[in-house]
């Protein structure tokens, strides 16, 4: 997990974040347990109130869930979950702020998305 | 609950004020951030608390009883001070074993373990300590005593990078197993600000912002942009400092700016702790 601590984004919300990319990454599969908020607190060294806040809030959105007595688990449709999530945000997320760099910069839709097909390309290589 | 109330304090050191007015309650459990520049009083409230000092005017109680010469709100309370305060003479062992006569619950295999983990030597003469190792044994004490109150002054003070990491992993380590409050006192804002659930600032005596982190970070803002735009924006704002670069203009602002519309041209940021203090404590 990486966090951005210049972030304008709360904490909480970047260790929720980061935990998600972890599951989808596949180094937390399904069923299995997550790191317990003191191990998260103690590793990032943040206050355990905000790790708390952090894996509450994936347990409400159920990608994690408690099991009493042994911690916090992943949700078998975790990933799924977090795709369909990340996907609704990825408009104003992503793409506004790409159109508007690009509307600063002048650059016309047809290279704009010239540029988004070459980035494409790039990955798939 | 037990909890630390400050209420009405003054102190003076002839007739200069060190504290003027200080209303503050620090509550069980949760771990404080009291910051301030260089001499505006957070030593001179630190040793008031612990009864090193007396208030000129006011009072401070520990769940309802006065810190005055009384042992059993004082056990309740440990104050790491910057300032050597063991004969100089005593043995680092001897400083635990004394500390743990006059804390009930203080955890002599637990202050072991942490001392060897910072390599501190237990048979040194406590005088003959680096900068570093004075601090460091400061600190085993501290986090050994189970006090429910403990005050930190610059605990971080002449440790390196690596003793510093393991010192905030041991504090975090040490309230997850153990809760108990933390008041940390420190001017590497920086890297504690993510340890702190409540802001305390000092100035000049006086307490000018008592607030959780997140509060206080919910209203901390720059904008930045052409200089009559960001003008434009900020008139009639709380505005705690500008910087000016050629006709771009950054200003600090400590208002909550979530549900402002940011015209055109203009950049807002959030800011972080350590630069909301140096705007909120620049003369």
């Amino acid at each position: 997990m990486q966090f951005n601590f210049q972030s304008d984004k709360p904490l909480y919300l970047q260790l929720a974040e980061g935990l998600e990319d972890a599951i989808l990454s596949g180094a937390f599969p399904p069923d299995n347990q997550v790191p317990s908020t003191t191990e998260i607190s103690v590793a990032y060294k943040i206050n355990p109130a905000t790790a708390l806040k952090g894996v509450n809030l994936l347990v409400e959105e159920g990608v994690l869930y408690k099991k009493r007595g042994l911690g916090m688990f992943v949700s078998p449709g975790a990933a799924e979950a977090i795709i369909r999530k990340r996907r609704q945000a990825f408009y104003e997320a992503f793409v506004l702020p790409l159109v508007q760099e690009a509307e600063k910069l002048k650059i016309p839709i047809e290279e704009t998305l010239n540029m988004i097909e070459r980035g494409f390309e790039h990955e798939q290589n | 609950m037990s909890k630390i109330e400050v209420r009405n304090v003054s102190k003076l050191f002839g007739r200069i004020p060190a504290l003027r007015d200080v209303n503050l309650t620090f509550e069980e459990n949760r771990i404080y951030g009291l910051l301030g520049r260089n001499g505006a009083g957070k030593s001179t409230l630190l040793n008031l608390i612990t009864n090193r000092l007396f208030p000129t005017e006011g009072s401070i109680c520990v769940d309802g009883e006065s810190v005055v010469e009384n042992d059993r709100a004082l056990s309740k309370i440990y104050g790491m001070s910057e300032r050597p305060l063991y004969p100089p003479s005593m043995k680092v062992r001897e400083v635990l074993y004394w500390s743990s006569q006059f804390y009930p619950d203080f955890d002599m295999a637990y202050a072991r373990k942490l001392a060897e983990s910072f390599q501190l030597p237990l048979e040194k003469k406590v005088s003959g300590l680096s900068t570093g190792y004075s601090s460091i044994y400061k600190i085993v004490v501290a986090l050994s005593c189970n006090a429910n109150f403990i005050f930190l002054d610059e605990p971080v003070l002449g440790l390196d990078a690596n003793h510093r990491e393991l010192f905030y992993k041991a504090l975090v380590d040490n309230y997850a197993s153990h809760p108990k409050t933390f008041v940390l006192s420190t001017h590497l804002i920086e890297e504690a600000s993510d340890l702190l659930e409540h802001v305390i600032i000092l100035k000049e005596g006086h307490v000018i912002l008592d607030e959780t982190t997140e509060q206080v970070l919910a209203r901390g803002f720059t904008v930045s942009g052409p200089s009559a735009a960001v003008d434009a924006f900020t008139a009639g704002r709380r505005i705690l400092g500008c910087d000016t670069l050629g006709g771009l203009k950054t200003a600090y602002l400590m208002e909550n700016l979530q549900s402002a519309t940011i015209p055109q041209g203009l950049e807002v940021s959030k800011m972080d702790l350590q630069k909301l203090f140096i705007h909120l404590t620049n003369v």
